[in-house]
């Protein structure tokens, strides 16, 4: 369904500081896959991420969704199908505006934002049911101000809220990074939950190896704008920490950062 | 005893009326987080067109929303600056009253004759015809006409702003000032959402120069003059002066914010301040309250 075609990413181009990250990169997402990222920092996981929202640029390239051509479309445009979550708990929802507020507006997406009233009560019983979801009481709580939720419950709340319309695709940007382990548990659980329940496609950058091995049905592993594994169905079920902890260290060694 | 009543009145009247221009700015620099500084060239936009429109036998009432369009394209166009051009939010603000400098006396040359003040006592306006001629124009030999019309202006700018807030576009503005990014989750752009707030807070900031110009009978590109120091003072002066009245909207608070600020100024005044020091005393008083509002800012975030 989704299609990164001879990519080419070069960071302050025409600069002394010009850096390749991609150079004819290629990348294709199945119809249906959760897919776990992982790589060494600067591994151009993120890049890519960024790519395929729109919130960055290639240089050369296309970008394919469902045999369309999307890589001239600006990210406002992207976001009516594809759904992300970032690290930073605080850029999924408005902290100055209430959850029940938040989730109005996220119930409206897709639609024209005109003058009829935003709140409609109706709809109140179907956010609390989603809430209830992330077993964290929000549903009892949404005329509270998303500002004074803590990071798990705020990033649960964006969670349910990138899920709220029918996007095709599920972006998770280190979505558990910046979480406490409990929260970050917690959060992988419900994640795994909404993702199963409506089977949709899903590309998950983690820094977790236990996340990326644990969940998902296929493992991409990243380095240098490359992909150097690529693991799906039985392969990626049998596949370990300790497995990929040590392409790790041979990549490092590789480049003469062994000990 | 007359004289106290008087100044009364007066500061009620004037706070009323530069209450719809913070309310402008409530929604640029409060909802929108946009420091709008085209404020200045728009609100006396608002009072030129006015004029204009008043000397040619233009219903005063129609004035009132024919100069909230003309301020809500100047807003849109530093709205439009700043999007598709990426110029900062001060600059698109200091480049439109710059531009609307021109325009507006440029307004005034080729429709008032060449003279750099369009009068026009003793036309119809918003306070003296319509439904407003209803109203007594006094009670007990205090005039009170002007206080009923300017006071009803602020407290229908007032509602019709909480209306919109509470639409889906209303709270789609409230979003994009609180975080940009959640816009562009909802797939709408950001941007536009920005220049639609830039149009309406100048909307209302050219619709109080509609109506202080039609109280006064005159209109001038002076009147702009300090105009985003006062209404941001006013905005500030009222969100923090009355915030422990929670249970008070932000815009009664911005209205309230209006009223405390003249009254200030009315009792230097009262008190013998010199007219010439009246600027210099808007600009300290501003000073003060951002400090009052930064001060319990901090006393917040200790607490917390």
């Amino acid at each position: 369904m989704l299609d990164l075609q001879k990519i080419v990413k070069i960071f302050n181009e025409g600069t002394v500081d010009e850096a390749v990250l991609f150079d004819g990169f290629d990348f294709h997402v199945k119809q249906g896959e959760f897919v776990s990222v992982i790589g060494s920092n600067g591994s151009g996981k993120t890049t890519m991420l960024n790519l395929i929202c729109g919130a960055d640029a290639a240089q050369e390239g296309k970008i394919l969704f469902r045999g369309q051509d999307i890589t001239m479309l600006p990210e406002h445009k992207r976001a009516k199908f594809i759904g992300r979550v970032f690290q930073d708990p605080k850029a999924g929802t408005c902290a100055g505006l209430t959850i029940l507020e938040n989730m109005a507006l996220a119930d409206n997406k897709q639609k024209h934002f005109g003058l009829g009233f935003a709140i409609n009560k109706k709809r109140t019983d179907h956010y609390r049911a989603l809430l209830e979801q992330c077993e964290m009481g929000l549903e009892n709580r949404l005329n509270v101000k998303v500002g004074s939720l803590s990071g798990g419950q705020r990033q649960a709340l964006a969670l349910v809220i990138a899920n709220m319309t029918d996007i095709e695709l599920l972006i998770l940007d280190e979505h558990t990074a910046a979480l406490d382990p409990k929260s970050s548990e917690t959060m992988m659980y419900l994640t795994d939950k909404l993702i199963r329940q409506r089977g949709i496609t899903t590309l998950m950058v983690t820094h977790n190896l236990r996340h990326a091995v644990e969940y998902g049905n296929r493992l991409v592993m990243m380095h240098e704008g490359n992909i150097v594994k690529d693991i799906c169905g039985e392969q990626k079920q049998q596949a370990k920490v300790q497995d990929l902890l040590e392409i790790f260290n041979e990549i490092s060694i590789e480049n003469g950062n062994g000990v | 005893m007359n004289i106290i009543l008087n100044i009364c009145r007066v500061t009620l009247e004037e706070g009323f009326m530069y209450a719809v221009l913070a309310l402008g700015i409530y929604i640029t620099y409060s909802i929108l987080d946009f420091s709008d500084l085209s404020v200045d060239g728009t609100m006396p936009l608002g009072a030129i067109v006015t004029a204009l429109l008043i000397l040619r036998g233009v219903d005063p009432w129609l004035c009132l929303l024919i100069s909230f369009a003309a301020g809500a394209i100047g807003g849109m166009i530093t709205g439009l600056l700043h999007v598709k051009l990426h110029i900062r939010p001060l600059l698109c603000g200091i480049l439109i009253y710059t531009g609307l400098l021109s325009i507006n006396l440029v307004l005034l040359y080729l429709f008032n004759n060449g003279t750099t003040v369009a009068s026009f006592f003793r036309l119809p306006t918003i306070f003296n015809s319509g439904l407003a001629a209803l109203i007594p124009e006094s009670i007990g030999g205090t005039h009170i006409r002007t206080l009923v019309v300017s006071g009803i202006m602020a407290i229908l700018c007032k509602v019709l702003l909480d209306v919109y807030l509470k639409t889906k576009s209303g709270l789609l503005l409230r979003a994009t000032g609180n975080n940009e990014k959640y816009v562009t989750l909802l797939a709408k752009d950001p941007g536009m959402s920005k220049i639609l707030g830039l149009a309406i807070g100048n909307g209302f900031a050219a619709l109080a120069g509609s109506v202080i110009a039609q109280s006064r009978g005159s209109a001038d590109q002076q009147m702009g003059v300090g105009m985003v120091v006062m209404g941001l003072a006013s905005v500030i002066v009222g969100l923090s002066l009355f915030r422990k009245l929670s249970k008070l909207q932000a815009t009664t608070m911005v209205i309230l914010g209006s009223i405390a600020y003249k009254a200030v100024l009315s009792i230097a005044l009262a008190l013998g301040l010199p007219t010439e020091y009246l600027k210099l005393l808007m600009a300290v008083l501003f000073v003060a309250a951002l400090v009052l509002s930064g001060k319990k800012e901090t006393h917040k975030r200790r607490a917390a």
